[in-house]
């Protein structure tokens, strides 16, 4: 069993791999058309009524947009392939630095969204399905129906302004107090990384002090997901075969649902809670701006404003990339968990 | 059309109560955004009455019910106004992506090939994208073209509805294209474009009432989320819930929470709404979900009448059965 299964695992991982590069190569071709090939001229939309005509000739050729778009075309494949996003125009940093300097705040709102969503929906999920169509179930649903309705910045405001009221001085916005910003070394562009390892154990508090309530606020968000999905999971595990085995041979009600039908139900739950990458972009997008956050969403917002071609495009590239390789990675392990996945 | 309300006339149960809900909400928008010019007391971007400024940041009261915000606005007239332009980009979005996604997701089903299949790859990448990404790319497109205007607004959300169209309509046409009736009527002669608008059309457009109000809630939402960004329509141009929200965020910060939370709840209630009346007719519509809803109609039909005479509804069946 083990060879044969170990084979096609490692089909499935190659076969999946395969597919991503098409996958990779269709979405920058419609970055690039979007932002290109589109009319629109990059440089007078950013810096244009501030130089005169020859200045903004000498930018367009600096940047290689007076070329044919075909050789941009393949340029901007090459670079994305080597991981160059190009320079902002408005102010000349490289797409990398941004993401290397912004990316670790958003990557730990995610994280801490991801854990509040699990604390809280995995629970309640689970309670649904157990006592399901009864008034329990009835409320979990709605606190769902309304996490999702409700416009995820206006929930931040709303724990804002309850924040505010009922704790004064806990922090509100930004990811530290500018005191700690100040203090701790940057060194892996991490803000929680950088003041654990600077030891400095009042900077650790009062970023993750920061944290709270953006990540509670979109962990929220994420949570109606995750309750809707243990609950139905659950239903469905609860109506199997093995759990009727389960219950004829006489194991207390408790011990079916945890041991035997909740178990079951998460399984899928990984899958999903991947594949809400997209709605965590957005999410943390609006939560950053929210919360003054200085994350990737901050960073393109402001280059949107700026009316910035090469840096939406570069920020536009990396999102894309980052939704392509999650949705791959929770593939292989997807398939990792669930031997059924690789047929 | 009058199968359709038949059908949802004679639903009982939960998805009727959902339903019934959702529209009782919906049109209460709906009658908000027609009759704004006369429930408003105050234009969108009237600051001042007879020459005097309204008052900045005032407590909700008599004069003001919901108070005033930072740019010294009535914030009741900017939730009645804003009604009127959610309501005007969420029907032109959602119409925009009908019109464009369907035939698209007809003909590509229908004729295959490689056409389809590049067709299929381009949409299922743009769907892989987060929406919110896709519309703020769009918003900043078209700003040069369009401006920051209800248009503007609808084409960037419009652009991020078409695959979700596209998907379905193409799939249910690669279906429904291999049954026994396309097949007879392919040997009888008739040329493709009558195939595709008598036999498949009607087949393929069930799901998109269903899909379009769903997405004209999510629509909603994404509006309002460019709005807060600042990519929506631009203050000037309407009143627009989100760019409101916007505008609340350092009076929030401050503790001041009526600029906040009447916009929001604006948009919350509407969008419960709409998404109610989606999960309704899902649940009507659907075959496969209705039939177990259905069983309790028939049972009155054939019970005695007496029983039944105390029910509400059959004051108004006739007008909605013949």
């Amino acid at each position: 069993m083990s060879s044969s299964s170990g084979g096609s695992l490692a089909r499935y991982i190659a076969v999946r791999l395969l597919l991503v590069i098409p996958m990779i190569w269709v979405l920058l071709t419609i970055v690039f058309v979007l932002l290109r090939v589109a009319p629109g001229d990059p440089v007078s939309a950013a810096v244009g009524g501030k130089l005169s005509e020859d200045a903004l000739d000498t930018r367009r050729h600096a940047l290689g947009i007076d070329r044919p778009l075909i050789v941009q075309y393949l340029d901007y494949l090459g670079d994305v392939v080597r991981l160059d996003f190009g320079h902002t125009i408005s102010d000349n940093r490289p797409i990398l630095d941004v993401i290397r300097d912004q990316g670790g705040a958003t990557m730990t709102l995610t994280i801490g969204a991801f854990l509040f969503a699990i604390l809280i929906g995995v629970p309640l999920g689970r309670v649904a399905g157990r006592y399901r169509d009864t008034a329990t179930d009835a409320g979990i649903r709605i606190f769902g129906v309304v996490s999702y309705a409700a416009p995820i910045f206006w929930v931040g405001i709303m724990l804002v302004l309850v924040v505010v009221k009922l704790f004064p001085g806990w922090p509100t916005y930004d990811i530290a107090s500018v005191q700690t910003k100040f203090l701790v070394e940057p060194k892996t562009h991490v803000l929680l990384l950088d003041t654990i390892l600077a030891g400095d154990g009042e900077a650790v508090k009062d970023v993750l002090q920061h944290h709270v309530l953006p990540c509670f606020t979109l962990g929220l968000l994420l949570s109606g997901v995750i309750i809707r999905l243990v609950r139905v999971n659950v239903i469905q595990a609860l109506q199997g075969d093995y759990i009727e085995a389960a219950r004829a041979r006489g194991i207390p009600e408790r011990q079916v649902v945890r041991r035997h039908a909740f178990r079951n139900a998460l399984v899928p739950v990984i899958t999903v809670i991947g594949l809400q990458v997209a709605l965590t972009l957005s999410g943390a997008i609006l939560t950053e701006r929210t919360f003054n956050w200085p994350g990737l969403g901050t960073e393109l917002v402001q280059y949107v404003t700026a009316r910035d071609y090469v840096a939406v495009q570069g920020l536009v590239t990396f999102f894309a990339l980052v939704v392509v390789i999650v949705s791959l990675l929770v593939d292989i392990l997807n398939a990792l968990v669930d031997p059924r996945v690789r047929y | 059309m009058r199968h359709w309300v038949r059908t949802i006339w004679n639903t009982r149960g939960l998805a009727r109560w959902i339903l019934l809900a959702g529209l009782v909400l919906v049109v209460a928008f709906v009658v908000m955004a027609v009759l704004a010019p006369w429930i408003a007391p105050y234009d969108f971007n009237q600051t001042r009455v007879d020459g005097d400024k309204l008052p900045k940041l005032a407590h909700p009261s008599g004069e003001h019910w919901l108070g005033t915000n930072d740019q010294f606005f009535d914030i009741w007239s900017r939730v009645v106004w804003g009604a009127r332009t959610a309501l005007e980009v969420i029907v032109l979005s959602v119409l925009f992506s009908i019109l464009i996604g369907v035939p698209l997701g007809l003909v590509s089903g229908f004729i295959g090939g490689w056409a389809d299949r590049a067709l299929v790859f381009v949409m299922d990448s743009l769907y892989a994208l987060p929406s919110l990404l896709l519309a703020i790319v769009f918003s900043f497109l078209l700003r040069d073209a369009l401006g920051g205007g209800i248009v503007a607004a609808a084409l960037s959300l419009t652009c991020i509805y078409i695959p979700q169209y596209f998907r379905v309509v193409r799939n249910t046409t690669v279906s429904v294209k291999q049954s026994v009736y396309v097949e007879a009527a392919r040997a009888i002669g008739a040329p493709p474009t009558t195939i595709m608008r008598k036999y498949l059309f009607g087949n393929v457009v069930q799901s998109v009432p269903v899909i379009g109000t769903l997405n004209a809630a999510d629509a909603l939402s994404t509006l309002a989320a460019l709005g807060f960004l600042g990519f929506g329509i631009q203050p000037t141009e309407a009143s627009e819930w989100g760019y409101d929200l916007s505008r609340a965020l350092d009076d929030a910060q401050a503790g001041t929470w009526w600029p906040a939370l009447f916009p929001g709840l604006a948009i919350i209630l509407l969008i419960t709404g709409l998404t109610l009346v989606g999960e309704g007719l899902n649940e009507t519509l659907n075959p496969s979900l209705r039939r177990r809803r259905l069983v309790p109609v028939r049972m009155p039909a054939m019970g005695p009448s007496d029983h039944y005479g105390a029910l509400p509804t059959p004051g108004r069946g006739p007008g909605g059965r013949p």
